[in-house]
């Protein structure tokens, strides 16, 4: 099997209609910027999916921090991601009327020293993330605790993948597959996915970010998911980035995560509340905790705004009649075209 | 927001590490994985998250091979 052997099969696949999900935000970049979509027979659909994190971040949780932004006395500090996303009333983060004491931040490290210079002010770290950020949010509360840092807090909306693709599975029909997300694998595990794998008779592959990390994802779903793969089961968990993705995932990760976090009920944006799917602080760091639990309220999108179906890969961004005008980058309304990553981000810097 | 970079240990000391990308030499946090000088390591939000084993080149021929191999049986 070569890379044109798999490219060819795919450019001709004639057996039953495939919708495969991708689930991550980058592969959705990595998939237009490779032209992988140009290339696949009409019997093959690619759909988003709940994937990046700042698009599934109720409003509740950007009023918050716009909130914190205008404490004086608070500096909240941001991925960039997050700054135009809207929250209530079209307020973001970095936006005019959001405003106030906001700093983008690389890493949450850079908020620790900034904290350590600064004992007058409080940083406010926006933790938004999946299980691939959620080890960089612990070691930075572990460095603090170490430091003895009073003046750092965690405004966290940190979320598990596999209890969103649960849902998915139970409330919407026709996902024939999954391409998995690489890194949340790399801390997970490719074994997160079995029991879902299993249990609906799916396969799941677990891929890497270059363009033929996908395609060979995309074939393998294909063969399985379309019945060209000898009799076998579909039902399983593949490993496509094994240079990365070890079994059991990152113990070492794992255990950061379990020692300052806990599972709880989180709200998904577009698709609402699911039990499980949530991180928040331990009890014993509530000395960090700058809130997280019951920001649970969500202001209803935009009116005609299509990212509640963007994100259950029921729509694409370009069959909302908003796409591009007048939603755009600049000028978001919903927030699948706030983030770089979400699926209307990645659509329209690809028109 | 998952965007992951591999880069190459330089030096460790005490929780973090010089690593080099292209040149270019970042402090980044390795609390999370087990790395040592002349490692490559995939970085996250500052993070490193996995040590890699092997490069990406020679990952892609061996996925094929195993795709075509009995992967799918």
């Amino acid at each position: 099997m070569s890379l044109a052997a798999a490219a060819e099969y795919l450019s001709h696949y004639g057996g039953p209609p495939l919708r495969i999900m991708e689930v991550c935000g980058t592969h959705t970049a990595a998939i237009f910027r490779s032209g992988i979509r140009s290339l696949l027979a009409p019997g093959i659909r690619l759909v988003s999916g709940p994937g990046c994190p700042v698009c599934v971040t109720p409003s509740s949780y950007i009023d918050r921090c716009v909130e914190y932004a205008a404490t004086p006395g608070f500096r909240l500090m941001s991925f960039g991601d997050m700054m135009k996303t809207p929250g209530s009333g079209g307020r973001a983060i970095g936006g005019a009327r959001g405003g106030g004491r906001v700093e983008m931040m690389y890493s949450p490290m850079e908020a620790v020293e900034r904290a350590a210079l600064d004992p007058s002010v409080t940083y406010v770290i926006a933790a938004v993330g999946f299980e691939t950020t959620i080890p960089a949010y612990a070691l930075a509360i572990e460095e603090a605790a170490a430091r003895g840092l009073g003046n750092l807090r965690l405004l966290t909306a940190l979320k598990s993948v596999t209890p969103a693709l649960e849902w998915l599975l139970e409330n919407e029909r026709g996902i024939d597959g999954f391409i998995c997300p690489g890194h949340v694998s790399v801390i997970t595990g490719p074994e997160a996915y079995e029991r879902l794998a299993t249990g609906y008779g799916k396969p799941f592959a677990v891929a890497g970010f270059e363009g033929e990390h996908i395609l060979a994802a995309i074939y393998a779903i294909a063969r399985l998911a379309g019945g060209g793969a000898g009799g076998a089961g579909s039902g399983r968990v593949l490993n496509l980035y094994p240079s990365a993705v070890r079994a059991g995932g990152n113990a070492r990760a794992l255990a950061l995560i379990a020692k300052y976090f806990e599972p709880g009920p989180a709200v998904w944006r577009g698709l609402g509340r699911i039990e499980g799917s949530g991180y928040y602080l331990r009890k014993e760091y509530a000395r960090f905790d700058g809130g997280g639990r019951g920001l649970d309220g969500d202001e209803a999108l935009a009116a005609g705004c299509a990212c509640a179906g963007v994100t259950a890969g029921r729509t694409d961004p370009g069959d909302c009649p908003m796409f591009g005008s007048p939603c755009r980058p600049e000028s978001p309304l919903g927030p699948c075209m706030a983030s770089a990553e979400g699926a209307c981000g990645v659509w329209f810097q690809n028109m | 927001m998952c965007v992951a970079m591999p880069g190459r240990v330089i030096s460790v000391s005490g929780g973090r590490a010089k690593v080099d990308f292209s040149g270019n030499l970042v402090d980044v946090a390795v609390g999370a994985v087990s790395a040592a000088p002349g490692d490559y390591v995939l970085v996250h939000a500052g993070c490193a998250i996995e040590v890699l084993d092997g490069d990406s080149a020679r990952e892609i021929i061996s996925i094929f091979e195993e795709l075509d191999g009995g992967m799918l049986e």
